[in-house]
């Protein structure tokens, strides 16, 4: 009874508003701070471009947005002062919302203030010394005449990463069900898979390259020493990665719970047919995001490939490089690399989103 | 005529004995439930019987058959021994048609479209038809259970395994799985229950048995286990059940 009482004595009162004032002054000054940094960081890349009109119209323009964390800044005074009013007249409720209301604009302000300043910073950066970290990457005349030459030598790189992807995918998974045979005649399997993946996934992928490359060939193994560089090259990155997938299936396989186990097996399905047609396309699902690290890892690793004497994008781009002593040409590579990742990353980020619909997990 | 017939059988999950000297006939056509508390063994025999757990000593026969120990073909003895198990365990990559028709095209050699045919048949039959394009996952608890039950069926077992079936139901889902188990021992199906619906097995049963310990303590038919218990541990477990309200 005495605990209703109270209850009933809170409800009476209801809690006044917190201030919004001191947040609101200072959410103000960080937003001006920050356009002043945005403002200096912009007029020292106008001095080291000197750029026509166009380009300072797009300078100006940035310099707006940069004042834009203003607004919210201001409009939590506006709420204050509406807060305020609502508090004088004894309207709790109203009040409280504005004080919320408040708080949220000048919180926001803050968190575009602070990203303004992030950006204002790089740009700082890049027109530090005069400029010279933009000269030493970014210059447009080498980028124009490397171009075509470094893109011609990605498609080595590209057709590496996707050889070795397929054959991961295969060579990983039959590690991986080695590794999950029962019993003891599966035992011997078991271990020559342990110690395969424990190998491969500790040696460093440039120095499998290096040995692949130049070890087969000097041996003069049968079949290997007729290898194109390409295909060694394909071969070395199977070898490290399908270490990497073959746990990432083991997970998937593993992740299954086995009542699913005892139903297809109470079914009458063998132990293979169990695997193949209830367990391992239920763990496929699940492990499409580490696969897909994992594939980004080895296409990333292909730019190691040079060591073996294939001129892929990066070998290409550092001897252009090296020629005009200026790094744009290895610029190009790396966003080459990124351009090719980003596709991949929505895919699957749609097809999950395309499984939880039918699923109807949300 | 025995159809199922279980001698002496031990069962151990490492230092702890689950069963221990389990014997029980079961004839064609005949409906037996396994009553007990949590723990009790029940699930265990009937994992033991469709060989997803191996015994440590004793003999199971089926139709005569040994099929219990090394060298049992256990894909050929689960064709004939159906089982439905309390959390449904359907596949949730297919849906409910693939579901059913996994088993006998994959291992009982049907057409796909002979295979559908009789599947649709069977889910008409448990009122799941229009469901048959679903993923189990859009499905209630009692419907998935009876997709289960129906899975099990679509590859004509001789005796069907039920492994408390509607103890994961939400009570009001109970009655619509039970209706099927009551139509399919009408039929003459040969099973065998675990179950805690003691109701449910008295209406059914033509034997019950009461497992304490990893023994079969007590066994009769349903009037002598539920009216006349000679063991006090029998009248002490249907004096809880009834207490819960249960029976």
């Amino acid at each position: 009874m005495t605990s209703g009482a109270e209850t009933e004595a809170v409800a009476a009162e209801p809690t006044p508003p917190q201030r919004v004032l001191p947040t609101a002054v200072v959410a103000l000054l960080v937003a001006v701070l920050c356009a002043l940094a945005a403002a200096l960081a912009l007029w020292s890349l106008h001095r080291m471009l000197e750029p026509p009109a166009a380009v300072d119209a797009l300078l100006v323009a940035l310099a707006v947005v940069a004042l834009l964390p203003l607004v919210p800044a201001v409009r939590a005074f506006g709420d204050d002062r509406r807060r305020a009013r609502h508090l004088a007249a004894g309207r709790l409720a109203p009040a409280r919302h504005q004080a919320a209301s408040g708080r949220e604009h000048a919180h926001t302000a803050m968190g575009y203030a602070l990203a303004v300043l992030i950006c204002a910073g790089l740009v700082w950066f890049t027109t530090a010394n005069d400029g010279a970290i933009t000269t030493t990457f970014l210059r447009w005349e080498f980028l124009r005449s490397s171009f075509a030459n470094v893109l011609d030598a990605f498609w080595i790189n590209v057709e590496v990463a996707v050889g070795a992807q397929l054959l991961v995918l295969v060579v990983g998974l039959v590690v991986a069900v080695m590794r999950l045979l029962p019993g003891r005649a599966g035992r011997p399997l078991r271990w020559l898979a342990i110690a395969y993946v424990d190998t491969f996934r500790a040696i460093p992928s440039i120095i499998t390259l290096y040995l692949v490359g130049f070890g087969l060939k000097l041996a003069q193994v049968p079949v290997f020493k007729d290898l194109s560089p390409v295909w060694l090259a394909i071969i070395a990155l199977t070898l490290t990665y399908s270490s990497y997938v073959a746990e990432v299936y083991r997970a998937g396989i593993e992740s299954i719970h086995p009542s699913q186990w005892a139903a297809a097996r109470s079914l009458g399905l063998s132990y293979g047919m169990t695997l193949r047609t209830v367990i391992v396309p239920q763990a496929v699902r699940r492990i499409v995001p580490p696969l897909l690290n994992d594939f980004i890892g080895l296409q990333k690793d292909t730019a190691l490939i040079g060591v073996m004497g294939v001129t892929d994008a990066f070998a290409q781009s550092r001897l252009t490089a090296s020629n005009v002593f200026n790094l744009t040409p290895v610029i190009v590579v790396a966003v080459l690399f990124v351009l090719i990742t980003i596709p991949q990353a929505r895919y699957v980020d749609r097809l999950l989103a395309k499984e939880q619909t039918r699923t109807g997990r949300s | 005529m025995t159809f199922l017939e279980i001698h002496d059988v031990h069962k151990n999950y490492g230092e702890h004995e689950v069963l221990r000297g389990v014997s029980l006939e079961v004839a064609k056509h005949e409906v037996v439930c396994l009553i007990g508390a949590s723990g009790s063994g029940k699930s265990t025999l009937l994992r033991c019987i469709n060989a997803l757990e191996p015994i440590r000593s004793g003999e199971i026969r089926v139709a005569g058959d040994v099929v219990s120990g090394l060298g049992v073909d256990v894909n050929r003895l689960r064709r004939n021994v159906g089982m439905v198990f309390q959390s449904y365990n359907l596949f949730p990559h297919m849906s409910v048609l693939r579901n059913v028709t996994l088993a006998p095209v994959r291992v009982g050699g049907r057409s796909r479209a002979e295979a559908e045919e009789k599947a649709l048949a069977l889910l008409d039959r448990v009122g799941m038809k229009d469901k048959a394009g679903a993923y189990p996952d859009a499905l209630s608890g009692g419907q998935q259970q009876r997709v289960a039950i129906v899975r099990a069926l679509a590859s004509d077992p001789q005796v069907l395994l039920l492994d408390e079936i509607t103890a994961a139901l939400d009570p009001e889902l109970v009655g619509d799985v039970l209706a099927i188990v009551r139509e399919l021992a009408q039929d003459g199906l040969t099973m065998l229950l675990a179950t805690h619906e003691m109701g449910f097995a008295r209406e059914v049963a033509s034997q019950v048995c009461f497992l304490h310990e990893g023994r079969i303590l007590e066994r009769g038919t349903p009037a002598q286990i539920f009216e006349d218990p000679q063991e006090d541990r029998t009248r002490q477990f249907l004096g809880r059940v009834l207490a819960s309200g249960r029976l």
